[in-house]
């Protein structure tokens, strides 16, 4: 692994074990060095780089939340703001618990997208109508619903 | 109801206080009022559509009841609701209410 202008350079292995923790992070290192053909301290000695440059962000679990009884509905929501306050009224909605997302995009007009969750429709509005619309510079906000989710996966590398 | 009373309905409210005019859940207009009197400007303004989400699930009354602490106006607004109009015959019936009130209310301040 090379640092090179702040972007790091990663080997064939450093891919391989991103592909490999990726698929399953449950399995242990001896278990991805086998699969791999390396020692398991030469898997854990990558991991420990990797994560210190920040290339693995966290590590964690993806929760059933219907399973558990916690049912719940999700929302994209976009926000129009007025441009001198966009970056403030994204600060704000990252803060929120209720927010799981928040991205800027610039089209016609500066738009703030955000994945939001709640209990149900009644929760959902209080949230956007108390916490939302009173901050400055929000101009107006279209949201829309979830009925069916179709497909959700995060972006899978590929072996190199 | 005493002259303070009255210009305590009428005062102007901070931002989290404003009523914010959205057309169905999550979907907000940009308009909002911060006073009794902007949001009998607002009536005039909005989409029926609007005013029909608000009516039907009691924001109005719960507004004017909690916030600007008028009970006589929320009295008022469920007497209209009672009627169950649409479009722009609540629209009119809205604003008539709500403007009566702030005439009443100014002539009390005065």
């Amino acid at each position: 692994m090379k640092l090179k202008n702040q972007e790091v350079s990663l080997d064939t292995l450093d891919w391989q074990i991103l592909h490999a923790i990726q698929e399953n992070s449950k399995q242990t290192y001896s278990e991805v060095g086998r699969q791999l053909g390396v020692a398991h301290s030469t898997v854990y000695d990558r991991i420990r780089k990797m994560e210190k440059n920040g290339i693995i962000k966290k590590w964690t679990v993806d929760i059933n939340l219907e399973k558990i009884g916690m049912n719940h509905i999700t929302a994209r929501m976009t926000v129009y703001t007025d441009p001198k306050e966009s970056e403030n009224v994204a600060k704000k909605l990252s803060e929120a618990k209720e927010v799981l997302e928040v991205s800027m995009s610039l089209s016609e007009e500066l738009l703030i997208i955000a994945k939001v969750i709640a209990r149900n429709q009644d929760e959902l509005h209080s949230f956007i109508a108390k916490k939302v619309a009173p901050l400055q510079g929000v101009l107006r906000i279209r949201t829309s619903i979830v009925t069916k989710k179709i497909k959700e996966e995060r972006f899978m590398i590929e072996k190199k | 109801m005493t002259p303070s009373s009255s210009a305590r309905i009428l005062r102007t409210l901070s931002r989290k206080n404003a009523f914010y005019f959205f057309t169905s859940v999550g979907n907000y207009t940009g308009q909002s009022a911060m006073s009794l009197e902007e949001f009998a400007n607002k009536i005039r303004e909005v989409e029926t559509t609007s005013l029909e989400f608000h009516l039907y699930r009691g924001d109005f009354e719960k507004w004017t009841d909690e916030v600007l602490e008028d009970n006589i106006l929320t009295e008022r607004i469920s007497a209209v609701k009672l009627l169950e109009p649409i479009g722009n015959s609540l629209r009119d019936q809205l604003y008539f209410t709500v403007s009566k009130r702030l005439e009443e209310l100014k002539t009390l301040n005065s």
